[in-house]
């Protein structure tokens, strides 16, 4: 049986080169890059902004609104423009995974609309967008009380490992195969998603769990240092 | 939000400014703004490019396939043209089927390539009559700020340019996606330049930035070869008189030109 090696050569807790960048649409109320090694997210924020219509306005608060999506030529056999079950879930899951630090009562009857689109993939697409839009938010000034960060972490046969790429995702299939589990954590380190495909033990689970947490870390401190420059205008 | 609507004050202003050949960013009638043009953005795209115009930006992308040719052409190949305006690049689009403004790109962009026959179909021919090559020429607009159409033209041809033919797998049937041959796509050599004038008062434009486009009149996409038309659209309402024409036909080479060169950089 073959054995598992990074096909990129990383450490087994190694996150590919990271790159983030905000202001990457000048229309938009706030937007940001965010990369993973070949996985490139965009994301861009209108609002907040009066709901149509107007049934769907919440007198209670604010309402976000995601929408996640593939360009179709960012994968090797093409898909089809437009939406799929898959965007539709992950737009949700991305809601999910921002909510939780958004002022969003602030914001009564208004709709906050975030757009994510994945220019070029090799897994982890969705904690890319994640990462990205939570940036976009940022930089559009919608006050928050944290920054989320997203990262996918698996285990590949029996190795536990960080930042899953599309080899380990879809193509190493030898021994126990793969499980791939993306997370996004707050700075302080509380889950706003969670996802799991695969099979793994409850050890396993644990140990896995505190390598997103250290990997969650670092996407935050590139965040941070994003966001950072554009406020001092440097690039 | 104020990128929704232009003033009528700005109007009235840009109306005043093209009566003396002035434009508010500087350039006259018949100037681009700077053209950008980066390619292999995405790399699982046979060809992928990112045009931006000033601050109007586009990302094309083009993917092939196999599929069955068209019984009246069984030794070529096909393509397929599709655009979508994406909310991420202006408060002015919203998601659900694709609405006129977005068809209209994609079919100008489909033509211009098309009826120039830039694309050598016949040289993507796998088995006549059995299996072809089509071309998926996929256009995403990232920021609006005017000339979306252009700016869609340009990319496709940069993209198609650019563009490597994936590995075939003969025997069992099969494209490797993922891999490419050394192949370019093959294509002439004689760009197919698409440019839009628009028509603002009694003046004639190329280029318009967002709040241009609002108050332009009437508009016409020219598409040429060198020295040659491929293809026109006039579109919205106004009408257009035969000086008109005589204006535009007389300015189609020099704008031809300056799109043209920043097209043939691309390898």
């Amino acid at each position: 049986m073959k054995e598992f090696i990074r096909d990129d050569g990383r450490k087994f807790d190694e996150i590919r080169p990271m790159k983030a960048k905000v202001g990457v649409v000048p229309n938009a109320d706030g937007s940001a890059m965010f990369q993973f090694g070949d996985t490139i997210a965009i994301a861009s924020v209108f609002g907040p902004k009066k709901m149509h219509p107007q049934h769907s306005q919440d007198p209670e608060k604010g309402t976000l609104r995601c929408n996640y999506n593939m360009f179709s030529f960012s994968v090797e056999d093409r898909i089809r423009p437009g939406p799929s079950r898959r965007s539709t879930e992950i737009s949700k899951i991305t809601e999910w995974a921002l909510e939780p630090v958004l002022m969003i009562d602030s914001f009564p009857n208004q709709v906050i609309d975030v757009h994510i689109h994945i220019i070029q993939a090799s897994a982890s697409t969705r904690c890319a967008g994640i990462n990205a839009a939570a940036m976009a938010l940022a930089h559009a000034g919608i006050p928050m009380k944290d920054m989320v960060s997203s990262i996918s972490v698996g285990k590949i046969d029996k190795q536990l490992i960080v930042d899953v790429n599309k080899y380990e995702d879809s193509v190493f299939k030898e021994g126990e195969g793969a499980t791939d589990i993306p997370f996004t954590f707050t700075h302080d380190g509380k889950i706003t998603h969670l996802q799991l495909d695969g099979k793994i033990s409850k050890e396993d689970f644990k140990t896995v769990m505190n390598l997103a947490k250290e990997g969650a870390k670092k996407v935050y401190e590139v965040q941070k240092q994003a966001l950072k420059d554009s406020i001092e205008g440097k690039e | 939000m104020d990128s929704m609507i232009t003033p009528n004050m700005t109007g009235e202003r840009i109306r005043k400014y093209l009566t003396e050949g002035k434009r508010f960013d500087g350039r006259k009638p018949f100037e681009f703004r700077n053209i950008e043009i980066e390619t292999k953005i995405s790399k699982n795209a046979e060809g992928s490019v990112r045009v931006k115009i000033g601050n109007t930006e586009v990302m094309v992308g083009v993917k092939m396939a196999t599929s069955v040719p068209y019984p009246d052409s069984p030794n070529e190949g096909t393509m397929m043209v599709t655009s979508e305006l994406l909310p991420l690049s202006s408060p002015r689009f919203e998601y659900g089927p694709p609405k006129f403004p977005a068809i209209e790109v994609a079919r100008l962009v489909d033509r211009a390539i098309r009826e120039s026959k830039f694309i050598q179909f016949d040289k993507l021919c796998i088995k006549e009559g059995e299996k072809v090559w089509t071309v998926f020429i996929d256009i995403y607009t990232i920021n609006d700020d005017g000339n979306l159409q252009d700016a869609a033209s340009i990319g496709a041809l940069a993209a198609l340019k650019s563009a490597k033919i994936p590995k075939y797998d003969a025997e069992n049937d099969k494209v490797l996606f993922g891999e490419w041959t050394d192949e370019n796509l093959p294509v002439s050599k004689d760009l197919p330049i698409s440019m839009t004038f628009h028509k603002i008062g009694n003046n004639f434009i190329v280029d318009p930035t967002r709040d241009e486009e609002d108050i332009s009149e009437t508009r016409l996409t020219v598409g040429s070869t060198a020295g040659m038309i491929s293809s026109m659209q006039k579109g919205n309402s106004q009408t257009l008189s035969m000086e008109d024409l005589n204006i535009i036909l007389d300015n189609v080479d020099s704008v031809r030109k300056t799109i043209a060169t920043a097209v043939e950089k691309i390898k």
